[in-house]
């Protein structure tokens, strides 16, 4: 017969357990309202700068910005891995490495090799372990990521692709749909994509300061930086749900486990009842 | 566009919105000089320098923006400032880059490094405590 003591012992420790899980939660809900906030915020200088980009392209139809080149023979891609810092977060990282893996793969049979560039420490504890080659990586970007902690990783894949060393880039992410799901996306990043313009019609140009060339580049340049800032803050959204709903039902499961030992607590004390009982009354009858 | 008078103003950078309004007049610092500009200007399409962006609202008032550099897009009623969060300069993107790329090779190197000991210590403790409570409750049941 277990002690009774014992018992309680555990129940209070699966308590406290809670109690840290439930507050895990609370948190990961508020800052996730937040992470969707800077989500919001970041959408009007991308739409902007698609604008301008593709007004720029389409006025200049002879230069062709090395960000804008086909390769095309591919070689070697690379992948921008968005994850976490943190875990207990569910299967969020593990379903981004496990859409990065098939990635890696489909391009592989085509003969084309991964160079990775790493965002968040889970990332980076994956891949390790793999014989991935590495270009580039930044961890502990916390909650509020900037545009200017990314600005070094994203150029080392920029210049890689600018040098010939990959022939695609690609992003991948966990892509916010709501509070319960965030499936893994991959987006294409170089070259980048052709932007349509909605009014071909309209035709006129600006004045440059300098040159055009120039501005596309630097343009392109902050394009694909505000998409991984946009990645970035998007898995911080997507992460903060993850871990919601996992706390969620840790507290749920606690609970359980609680009502669980609690009824084998009442149990072992009844039983203690009983026998004691039954002891006095054998003595009695004894005496 | 309504006020043939006025000209609209959006300053936008990567992590938000900044401003957004009517104005008579905007200064931006242009890479070649600081510009003004009017309602009806002609497309003009310019790198920023780091500065100040004034912008002289319909109400009257001036407002002013610390800007780290960017681009600024003007068309004849709408002027689009894409203000850049972070100080660029070449050699300074060019050390970020290095730093990227030494991050990666560091964490390359040491491939026994506390933090997954750490992770390890951390799942070993959990299993262990699991194998308890589950060792426990047998011997409540059994």
């Amino acid at each position: 017969m277990p002690g009774t003591k014992e018992i309680r012992a555990k129940i209070t420790s699966v308590k406290n357990t809670q109690k840290i899980t439930r507050a895990m939660q609370m948190v990961a809900t508020s800052k996730m309202r937040r992470a969707q906030e800077r989500m919001r915020a970041a959408r009007p200088y991308a739409e902007k700068m698609r604008n301008v980009i593709g007004h720029l392209t389409e006025a200049n139809p002879d230069y062709r910005s090395p960000y804008l080149q086909q390769h095309d023979t591919v070689r070697n891609i690379g992948i921008i891995v968005v994850s976490t810092d943190r875990g207990l977060a569910g299967a969020l990282n593990a379903n981004v490495f496990k859409q990065t893996l098939l990635l890696m793969r489909e391009w592989q049979g085509k003969g084309a090799a991964a160079k990775l560039c790493l965002i968040g420490t889970k990332g980076l504890a994956f891949f390790r372990r793999l014989d991935a080659k590495i270009l580039a990586s930044a961890a502990h970007l916390g909650d509020r990521p900037h545009v200017k902690d990314l600005i070094g990783t994203v150029k080392v894949m920029l210049d890689a692709y600018c040098d010939g060393e990959i022939d695609r880039l690609f992003l991948v992410n966990a892509e916010f749909v709501n509070t319960m799901t965030q499936r893994p996306s991959v987006v294409q990043l170089l070259p980048v994509q052709a932007i349509d313009t909605e009014d071909l019609s309209d035709h006129w140009d600006y004045i440059y300061e300098p040159e055009a060339a120039q501005i596309l580049d630097s343009l392109l340049m902050r394009y694909i930086e505000s998409q991984v800032y946009r990645a970035a803050v998007e898995n911080v959204a997507s992460e903060m749900a993850a871990r919601m709903v996992a706390m969620k039902a840790a507290t749920d499961n606690a609970g359980k486990l609680i009502n669980e030992m609690q009824l084998i607590y009442n149990k072992a004390r009844q039983a203690a009842i009983t026998k004691e009982l039954a002891e006095i009354v054998g003595g009695a009858a004894a005496v | 566009m309504a006020d043939p008078h006025t000209i609209h103003v959006d300053i936008v950078s990567a992590e938000g919105e900044i401003f957004s309004g009517a104005a008579t007049m905007v200064f931006a610092p242009a890479s070649q000089g600081e510009i003004g500009v009017a309602p009806r200007h002609a497309p003009l399409l310019s790198m920023l320098k780091p500065g100040e962006v004034r912008v002289q609202t319909a109400e009257g008032s001036e407002q002013l923006f610390f800007v780290g550099g960017g681009a600024i897009e003007v068309q004849p009623h709408q002027v689009t400032v894409l203000a850049d969060t972070a100080l660029r300069a070449k050699d300074i993107d060019e050390a970020a880059a290095l730093a990227a790329k030494q991050r990666a090779e560091e964490a390359l190197k040491e491939r026994t490094d506390h933090i997954t000991q750490a992770e390890a210590l951390a799942e070993l403790a959990r299993a262990a405590a699991q194998l308890k409570i589950i060792a426990k409750l047998r011997k409540v049941r059994g």
